[in-house]
């Protein structure tokens, strides 16, 4: 019992300080791009879109340190087992998140507080400088996340890491694609959601510049990324057909070893019966993208030892999720070039309806995405060396402070909603800001 | 040459002496943020706001650096902290977030006066409350009653080894010293004569809670942490040197030569962490756990300590950047 609530301690945790950390990583870059406009042609409103962007992203890169924060004691506090190992090996990626972590509070606050004190491009350099911070913190901390999933840079010994190789460890086979993977979605989610809340006001105001310039940015970063996402996602997936079947086997459903494995469009895993029902099965479709060839040979979960299968059916169902969210989002990608090819990007209303609807979808994907990398690695907290029920801590008693910070993330995830409904949304719609 | 293992300790108590001057001091605004009387205490309040916002973050990183260095030079140590003081960790961290997240609430808030009293509130009692659990921690880790395993009961394990005399001192003490480097600061921060009056006073009186509370954490002690405090060969140098630095931020505060007043308290505050930290040496946590058996392996050790001097060499010049921009003494006009 003690365990899942460690688990689901854990899990809330990093779904609540993952929305926070992408918008610290996205919203910069969106700031800096109407800043940059405006230093280059001069366009004031352009400055006022900055200014009213980095209110609220004051609020939630605050929210996203403090989580974070919870996140690098809780590794120790929930499975200290894991850090007593892992601590070493794993070390050199959180140091040096450490310092993209500096760079970015350091420079978020001459950003923040610095609007009359810098000059316009100093100002602007800040607001880069939080940018790379940002997305360097990111990657490494995934590369950390990666060597769970595909553990390297060390020498087994009678159940002991020794030899540790840091190095190796952080270029972890996984890594390179997780990191991709997980940039793209940062930006891809923020962009999309950013550009779907003015895209309501923009419904209400047709004529109103203010949202029709917040609209072009934030649509820009959002779809450029979500349509390169699945580039990055056929790697992720190729990488872990190769370094981890039981995942794969899981997010795909496929219980039978067999070549010409076909892709499975929805479904329901029934792990008694070992099949998966109602899915719209593609012949051949799974083996090409895992293995590159449609006759090459998939390993199913049948030929896995029972007690090494993750939790199939919830990993199966995330994956679809993700991929169904991704592939609307690359639609609305192609769809936005078809409308800006013909100037009329500002002016189809079903499009501007599309993207108020897909407004929170690409926060959905990236926590379903977590949850199929996650999930789809347990029963092991480093794929095939610790199992996650051997790293708990020992100390009974944990639904205490699962409960307790479950009512925090609550409180604080309601009082930021409606911080930023209040001061940034109506202020927006009211017109200037003070 | 020195051992990495030296090294590293060394970097660790750079990073959280550090903490304790720039993040300590934050913890200590907002404790006057709680004690906010008399005509002044608005202005106090937004003087305490002012200081603290553009650097809060920026501080506050200096405890992710000394965590990240515990759990990659001392993994050992950092499994062993966390497991037995499971309980006063987690209320640091509930600390932290309603804390960092109270700050933000407030200052980016709508123009309601509840909205920011409610708010301001929460920053000050989660800012008090913080350091108390760090100097528990700290008091904990020192005194030597964590068990050497987790057999026993609850209470037994989990609670009793900091909830002692001691431990409780050494919170009060972290609260009081931290309140104290705050008071001094802010005299530097304040608008007016009045508002600098208020800040003076209450360094003078928070620096005398300092020294009750330090005589009292040394009464408390066991006779073997007392005599690495008190007895062993630097001990009095070192205490020469707080009592030095003590009397002198007590004459500049008196004299109201207040810059000399806050080098002199930064230098009290760090040779009482210094003073500890040689008291503990070569202990990570008393009396099981020594540092050198809590570390990593060499290779590691030695890695941890490049990366740390590299990005020093990228942090520094901003650090220094951010202070020079928004001064040493605020009078913030900015503000987004």
């Amino acid at each position: 019992m003690d365990l899942l609530y460690a688990r689901w301690q854990m899990g809330l945790s990093l779904a609540f300080h993952i929305i926070f950390a992408v918008i610290g990583m996205a919203m910069p870059v969106m700031m800096v791009a109407a800043e940059v406009v405006w230093i280059r042609a001069g366009r004031s409103e352009y400055l006022d879109l900055a200014k009213r962007w980095a209110r609220g992203t004051a609020i939630l890169f605050a929210v996203g340190a403090v989580s974070g924060t919870v996140l690098s004691f809780e590794l120790g506090l929930l499975w200290p087992t894991f850090m007593e190992s892992a601590g070493p090996i794993i070390g050199m990626p959180f140091s040096l998140e450490g310092f993209a972590f500096f760079l970015e509070a350091i420079f978020l606050g001459l950003y923040l507080y610095g609007w009359q004190k810098l000059s316009p491009w100093a100002h602007a350099f800040a607001g880069v400088m939080v940018s790379i911070g940002g997305a360097l913190s990111g990657a490494f901390v995934v590369t950390a996340n990666a060597w769970m999933n595909t553990p390297a840079g060390f020498r087994l010994v009678e159940g002991k890491m020794v030899d540790v190789d840091p190095f190796a460890a952080m270029f972890n086979p996984a890594a390179g694609a997780q990191v991709v993977h997980m940039l793209l979605a940062a930006y891809a989610a923020v962009g999309v959601g950013v550009a779907g809340i003015h895209g309501r006001l923009l419904l209400r105001h047709p004529a109103d510049g203010f949202h029709r310039r917040a609209f072009g940015i934030a649509l820009t970063v959002g779809l450029l990324a979500s349509l390169l996402q699945p580039l990055s996602g056929d790697w992720a997936a190729r990488v872990v057909a190769r370094t981890q079947p039981a995942k794969l086997a899981a997010l795909e459903g496929q219980f039978a070893t067999e070549s010409y494995a076909p892709l499975r469009i929805g479904g329901l895993p029934d792990v008694e019966a070992r099949q998966t029902r109602y899915a719209l099965e593609i012949p051949g479709a799974l083996s090409f993208l895992a293995h590159g060839d449609p006759a090459a040979a998939v390993t199913g979960l049948n030929d896995i030892p029972r007690a090494n299968w993750p939790p199939v059916a919830a990993v199966h169902l995330a994956f679809q999720v993700m991929v169904a969210i991704g592939g609307w989002l690359t639609v609305l990608a192609l769809w936005a070039a078809v409308l800006w090819w013909r100037g009329r990007l500002f002016h189809s209303r079903l499009f501007l309806r599309a993207m108020v609807l897909s407004t929170p979808l690409g926060f959905v994907a990236l926590e379903a995405g977590w949850t199929v990398t996650e999930l789809g690695r347990q029963p092991w907290i480093i794929q095939g060396v610790i199992r996650t029920s051997e790293a708990v801590t020992p100390m009974p008693g944990l639904g205490v402070p699962f409960v307790l910070f479950t009512l925090i993330y609550l409180a604080l995830g309601s009082v930021v909603i409606v911080l930023i409904r209040r001061t940034v949304l109506e202020t927006v719609s009211r017109g200037p800001h003070r | 040459m020195i051992e990495p293992v030296v090294l590293l300790s060394l970097v660790l108590l750079l990073s959280l002496t550090s903490y304790a001057l720039s993040g300590g001091a934050d913890y200590g605004g907002g404790l006057w943020d709680l004690l906010a009387t008399g005509p002044t205490a608005d202005r106090q309040r937004a003087t305490i706001a002012h200081a603290v916002g553009p650097v809060w973050e920026a501080n506050h990183v200096w405890l992710i650096v000394a965590i990240v260095i515990l759990f990659t030079g001392f993994p050992r140590a950092y499994a062993a902290v966390s497991t037995y003081l499971h309980v006063p960790l987690v209320l640091v961290l509930v600390g932290i977030v309603l804390r960092g997240s109270a700050f933000v609430f407030r200052a980016y808030g709508p123009d309601d006066p509840r909205h920011a009293r409610f708010w301001g509130r929460v920053f000050a009692i989660a800012s008090t409350a913080t350091p108390f659990f760090l100097g528990v921690i700290v008091g904990a880790l020192t005194e030597g009653r964590l068990p050497a395993s987790t057999e026993g009961s609850f209470a037994t394990v989990f609670i009793r080894p900091w909830v002692t005399p001691f431990s409780l001192a050494v919170g009060a003490f972290a609260l009081a010293l931290f309140g104290y480097l705050a008071a001094v600061y802010l005299t530097l921060e304040a608008h007016d004569a009045h508002e600098r009056a208020a800040f003076r006073l209450r360094a003078l009186l928070s620096g005398v809670v300092v020294g009750v509370l330090a005589a009292s954490v040394l009464l408390l002690s066991g006779s073997e942490v007392r005599f690495a405090l008190l007895a062993s060969p630097w001990a009095v140098p070192l205490h020469l040197a707080t009592g030095a630095s003590a009397l002198g931020a007590f004459v500049f505060l008196w004299l109201a030569r207040y810059q000399l007043a806050r080098l002199a308290a930064a230098s009290q505050v760090i040779f009482i962490l210094w003073g500890w930290a040689l008291a503990q040496y070569p202990y990570a946590i008393r009396p099981h756990l020594m540092l050198a058996d809590a570390a990593a392996p060499v290779n590691v050790q030695v890695l941890l300590l490049q990366i740390l001097g590299i990005g020093a060499v990228v942090l520094i010049p901003s650090l220094l950047y951010l202070f020079r921009i928004f001064g040493v003494r605020g009078h913030h006009t900015g503000g987004a």
